[in-house]
């Protein structure tokens, strides 16, 4: 993801084009939106036509220092409409690639008892169409009747075909999806352009982009602070003009625009939109950038145990004797009845033989005829050349059929099984004809890394609660074993809405995730909801959030995209506003000198001159926007700790920083700019 | 020395802090005290006349209209009685009625707790007027101030749907906190030689046999209040330097905490109201901190001396006496300055256009920011709009929405925040500039040049920031200043109380959301720091451009 993000940054056509709109967008009809870059196209405007007619504003002399000052403040202007093309570029190129899939597609309708061949643009909700092998999915649908395997790879990028069937969790299929075997009845259900995948291009466009609640509070504090310092400069001029100290306007506007969050005014549509960028990239696609701010908000996260915590499936993890049996008796009967057992189980037992470096005598299978799992005989196994009969399976049916062939159950067998499942597994017995060697202890395991991310969460201030059908036994084995805060056992999709409710009650923000159509509710109580791609219609619409490839622990990820975003915010703001003390001190000496000598005492940095002192924090407050871009479309970086030590982290970084950064910055330019002043 | 007298006032401030302060948490949480059988039956006397029936919460709306009303109530008392005080009684010395501007911009003055006096007590007053008009607002003045306070920090400390019950408040505010005050430290100055009789002025003869008049009256009683609501009106003209109403250097420290100790004992009810005594020492530590740093300039400008002066081989060993009471010193004038302009009472025991520039910047530097300490009640609310601002800009970088004492900060609270940061330096540049625009603002100038700008700066600072006290030496008892400093004063109280409690209003109803480890912390040392870094950029940067050409240019021509 990180490497695309940079090569996609760096396209030459993608800044090519970034620069064609950046023009564009000084249209000021446009520009209005950005109240604070707005006041400095107005203060470009002015010097434009300080410089077109110079005799109406006395200006002739100052004809070179003014083309200058219009020159920079246009740049400055330019630079802010850039980051923005930028973020919203990358945008439109990834909507590209959606919109290729998106072509118009023939759709078999059914129509009474016959077939109708029309486009897909004419399909409306509640229509029935049947797409077979190699045809494209016509419109965003669920499965009526029929099952096929679909290729998904438009939307998900992921190559491998998913099953997709009428009824259940997977019966909903995207439109522009291709279905690569078997035949479905498909029963559209949205309209042409309000389909998903419509929905996803005009989200990456940032055509619907709406400023979040977040956003609006910053721009009303940003446009605050841009009107006190149009106070400052508007009200300066009278008051020096008592002494007799003319200010000359382009000086002023410079005052004005050095003053004014100009950094962050000009990259703050760049945040949001690359935030918003991230969550896509990263494959997640969050109906708006409300919800994304909101991740960065959770207090609480609830995740399914199965498939989100711990793979799902249960593999062997122990091995354990019966009777007088030997540890290596029951492990090479039980890899020997695994030996041509593809089930994850059965090679999870051949797995656990070379981890405890045991050996069988793999030539005992040979020839033998397998015996594939059945629900009615609960077992599965080997019958060997030789005539013996190995079998492995639940507890209770293997018990059975030992003792029909006159074996002797031994009497550890129910304790030591029941001690298995006690502790939130499941005892496969293992027997050959009619003698009982033991038990493999099947586990349902952890996804390497949990704990750590569930203490990093922890770090963050979030906590965990896991939801799984277990008995509650099992749920708290899983649960220690994880490191999660807390569990529902034996859950039910209401009491996930019911604890959803019970934190939100407690002022919690709460993110969870889902695929089924009864997680819809849970889903949409949430407040950030993350529904899986290759769940139903009904929880990807109750979302706000849906994950294409449909890995439910991706919502950790996702808290850090959206703290991310508001650091990057924060960290910006910050920056820009501690800017202005040094800005202050280029240019008020700057202005002052020349009428009251003894100003030069302020000039602190040593500045050439007034007329360089201005142009060089001129030029550092403009030149800065690009400096920061990387900055603003990458995110400041995150790693996950306490509040206390990152807001230190980056109060240095960013507040002192922003302090410190311009005195050496402008500094710097102004020794450069007195190489040819 | 000075500064060992200095550390003694601080040290006893530093006492004061936690009793006054839980007293006052106990006065306003309307929980049931010990306190409760000596004032209630008196309270019940005054609600009883006043028909006080419903005592419940209001919401935000109510309460800051209630606020209003009751102030245009008094502020057309006042304007009444100034206008007709010559027929009214208690009028020995036969003083005339006001003239209408000057009632204008007096009244204003005194119902915003500015008390900027463009009038001379002992000639401009009757007895009636100073009891009835101006000490009867430096009561209800600073009783609206802390109410304010209270209702603000109930509406960010607790949950519900209201900030109080305004006309309550009020009535506390009175019965169990500033009259008890005020009888006691009235007490005291009496018996520290300061007058407090109905008698006419006295007729003295001179050594040289001049007829001199020496005006009096009941000075200690509002002298008394003139502090501890942080008002600031002298009864004399020349305030508290007048050695009636200011006698020796023991009323000055009593002065000095007097005003000092509401405003900074209010922190520690804001920490009580949060249950989080650090959140209360925070604010009071990021005040502190600025005060220390603009008393440090103050004294170490005022013991340099005025180059001048000194260039001329006088002796600067005393500092720069020009005008400063003997009795009081450097230190005692130092302080009291910083004291009166942290506090934003506007009293002075000096003469304020006299000190050195950088002296004089130290006045104007507190009043422009107008929350270190500030006046009663409205000076905790400012800094508590820097606390919150301040949130909003750090809180970010921990990656949340920003939250303050378990609520959010959103566009609603900002936009009102973004008024009321709005308004300050736009009531006191725009007034300044339009001052120097017209011949009838230049016109009054004594000083020119530098001098002449920190004059009219301070005027509109010192009325914006509902101070007071004057860099005297304008000439500004003209209609131009008596109309535009009166609307500075009613927009300098009025636009920021309206649009914090707003704050409040909103803060109240909000979801509470838990601490936990991911909270930003708002009740530890960086985040003072924060506090601090938020009022200077924010609040003193906005300053500089005209700080620059008025005492700073002043400071660096003259050294």
């Amino acid at each position: 993801m990180n490497s695309a993000n940079k090569k996609s940054l760096l396209t030459g056509e993608l800044i090519k084009q970034a620069a064609i709109d950046s023009i564009k967008k000084l249209n000021p009809v446009i520009m209005m939106k950005n109240p604070v870059m707005f006041v400095v196209e107005l203060g470009t405007l002015v010097v434009l036509l300080m410089v077109l007619l110079p005799e109406v504003f006395g200006a002739e002399e100052r004809i070179g220092f003014n083309v200058t000052v219009f020159f920079i403040l246009l740049f400055t202007v330019l630079f802010a409409n850039f980051a923005e093309a930028l973020a919203e570029g990358r945008g439109k190129a990834q909507a590209d690639s959606l919109k290729k899939a998106k072509k118009d597609i023939v759709a078999n309708k059914v129509v009474g008892n016959g077939i109708k061949v029309v486009s897909s643009a004419e399909l409306r909700k509640g229509d029935i169409v049947i797409v077979a092998q190699g045809e494209m999915i016509p419109g965003d649908g669920e499965v009526i009747k029929g099952l096929a395997s679909v290729d998904e790879s438009a939307i998900t990028g992921e190559s491998a075909p998913v099953i997709k069937e009428a009824g259940g969790d997977f019966s909903s299929v995207t439109g522009g999806t291709r279905v690569v075997s078997d035949k479905i009845t498909v029963k559209i259900t949205s309209d042409p352009g309000e389909s998903f995948m419509d929905r996803m291009i005009s989200l990456v466009e940032g055509a619907k982009r709406q400023k979040t609640p977040n956003e609006i509070a910053l721009n009303t504090l940003l446009i605050s602070l841009t009107l006190i310092f149009l106070i400052v400069v508007v009200t300066l001029a009278p008051i020096a003009n008592y002494l007799g100290i003319e200010l000359e306007i382009p000086v002023l506007i410079s005052l004005l625009v050095c003053l004014i969050p100009t950094t962050i005014g000009g990259l703050l549509s760049a945040i949001g939109i690359a935030g918003m960028d991230r969550v896509t990239q990263f494959n997640v696609l969050a109906m708006s950038g409300k919800a994304v701010e909101a991740a960065g908000d959770i207090n609480t996260m609830i995740l399914d145990k199965t498939g989100t915590i711990t793979f799902g499936n249960r593999m062997a993890s122990e091995f354990i004797p019966v009777s007088d049996q030997s540890l290596a008796a029951v492990a090479e009967w039980a890899a020997i009845s695994s030996v041509k057992d593809e089930t994850p189980e059965g090679r999870s037992v051949i797995e656990l033989m070379k981890k405890q470096q045991l050996s069988y005598e793999a030539s005992l299978a040979e020839g033998g005829e397998f015996i594939e799992f059945k629900a009615e005989t609960r077992m599965s196994g080997i019958d060997l050349l030789d005539g013996r009969q190995v079998r492995k399976g639940a507890v209770d049916a293997v018990k059975t059929w030992v003792a029909a062939q006159g074996g002797v159950i031994p009497a550890d067998l129910d304790d030591k099984a029941n001690a298995v499942a006690r502790e939130g597994g499941t005892p496969l017995a293992v027997a050959v004809d009619n003698v009982m060697y033991g038990i493999i202890y099947l586990k349902d395991t952890v996804k390497p890394g949990m704990k750590e991310r569930f203490d990093q969460l922890r770090k963050m201030g979030i906590k965990t609660i896991m939801c799984t059908g277990d008995n509650p036994l099992t749920a708290a084995t899983i649960a220690r074993e994880a490191g999660v805060d807390d569990f529902i056992a034996e859950s039910k999709p209401e009491d996930k809405i019911a604890v959803i409710r019970r934190e939100q009650a407690e002022g919690k923000l709460v993110a969870m995730t889902g695929d089924g159509t009864n997680d819809a509710p849970a889903l949409a109580q949430a407040d950030v909801g993350l529904a899986m791609n290759s769940g139903t219609v009904a929880a990807k619409e109750a979302a706000n959030m849906v994950d294409l490839d449909s890995d439910p622990s991706k919502i950790i990820e996702v808290v850090a995209i959206g703290k991310q975003l508001l650091m990057t915010r924060g960290a910006l703001t910050t920056f820009s506003i501690a800017n202005d003390v040094a800005k202050y001190f280029a240019i008020i000496p700057a202005m002052f000198t020349l009428a009251i000598p003894h100003m030069e005492a302020l000039n602190i940095m040593g500045l050439g001159s007034p007329t360089s002192a201005i142009l060089s924090a001129l030029i550092f407050n403009a030149i800065i926007i690009p400096l920061l871009i990387p900055l603003a479309m990458k995110g400041v970086t995150y790693k996950p700790m306490s509040s206390s030590q990152l807001l230190s982290r980056n109060i240095i970084i960013y507040g002192l920083g922003g302090i410190i950064v311009p005195f050496i910055g402008i500094k710097l330019i102004d020794m450069a700019v007195n190489l040819w002043i | 020395m000075g500064i060992l007298q200095i550390a003694a006032v601080l040290i006893l401030l530093l006492l004061l802090v936690k009793p006054l302060g839980s007293y006052m948490y106990h006065v306003f949480s309307n929980q049931p005290n010990r306190t409760d059988k000596l004032f209630t039956p008196f309270e019940n006397v005054i609600y009883g006349i006043a028909g006080l029936k419903n005592r419940s919460g209001m919401s935000w709306k109510k309460y800051t209209l209630s606020l209003i009303l009751t102030n245009i109530v008094l502020v057309v008392l006042g304007y009444i009685i100034l206008r007709v005080q010559k027929l009214l009684p208690l009028n020995p010395n036969g003083i005339d009625n006001m003239e209408p501007t000057l009632s204008f911009n007096t009244i204003i003055s005194f119902m915003t707790n500015t008390n900027l006096q463009h009038y001379s007590g002992e000639s401009g007053l009757t007895y009636f007027s100073q009891m009835a008009v101006i000490m009867m607002m430096m009561f209800t003045s600073a009783a609206t101030g802390i109410v304010v306070a209270i209702a603000f920090i109930r509406g960010i400390t607790s949950k519900g749907n209201t900030l109080g019950n305004f006309f309550v408040d009020f009535v506390k505010a009175h019965t169990r906190l500033l009259l008890p005050l005020a009888v006691v430290v009235t007490l005291i100055l009496v018996a520290l030689q300061v007058p407090q009789t109905f008698g006419a002025t006295v007729q003295a003869t001179t050594l040289q046999g001049d007829v001199q008049s020496i005006a009096r009256g009941p000075v200690a009683s509002l002298v008394s209040i003139k502090h501890l609501g942080t008002n600031g009106g002298g009864f004399f003209g020349v305030n508290s330097s007048h050695p009636f109403e200011n006698p020796n250097p023991l009323t000055n420290v009593i002065e000095i905490l007097s005003m000092w100790c509401i405003p900074a004992a209010l922190t520690y009810t804001f920490g009580k109201f949060a249950r989080n005594q650090k959140q209360g020492w925070v604010i009071f530590g990021a005040m502190s901190m600025l005060f220390l740093m603009f008393l440090s300039l103050a004294y170490y400008a005022e013991s340099q001396g005025n180059p001048a002066i000194n260039a001329l081989g006088i002796d600067a060993a005393q500092g720069s006496m020009e005008g400063k009471e003997v009795r009081f010193g450097i230190a005692q004038s130092a302080l009291f300055t910083t004291v009166t302009t942290a506090a934003t009472t506007g009293t002075v025991n000096n003469m304020h256009d006299t000190l050195t520039p950088l002296g004089g910047l130290v006045p104007l530097g507190q009043m422009m920011l107008n929350c270190v300490f500030g006046g009663d009640g409205v000076g905790l609310v400012n800094m508590l709009m820097y606390a919150i601002l301040g949130v909003f800009l750090c809180g970010l970088m921990v990656g949340r929405t920003p939250e303050f004492l378990g609520r959010k900060i959103e566009a609603r609270e900002m936009k009102l925040v973004a008024i009321a940061i709005l308004a300050h330096p736009f009531i006191i540049l725009v007034p300044t500039a339009i001052a120097f625009l017209t011949d009838l603002g230049r016109g009054s100038i004594t000083n020119p040049g530098y001098h002449g700008i920190s004059q009219v700066l301070y005027e509109f600072t010192s009325s914006a920031a509902n101070n007071g006290s004057g860099f005297e030496g304008l000439a500004d008892n003209t209609p131009f200043w008596n109309i535009s400093t009166g609307l500075v004063m009613l927009f300098g109280r009025y636009i920021s109380i309206i649009a914090l409690l707003g704050v409040a209003g909103s803060m109240v109803k909000k979801q509470w959301i838990p601490e936990t480890i991911g909270t930003f912390r708002t009740d530890n040392a960086l985040y003072t720091a924060i506090l601090v870094g938020t009022v200077f950029i924010i609040g003193a940067l906005t300053f500089l451009p005209v700080l620059v050409l008025g005492p700073i240019a002043e400071h660096l021509t003259l050294r």
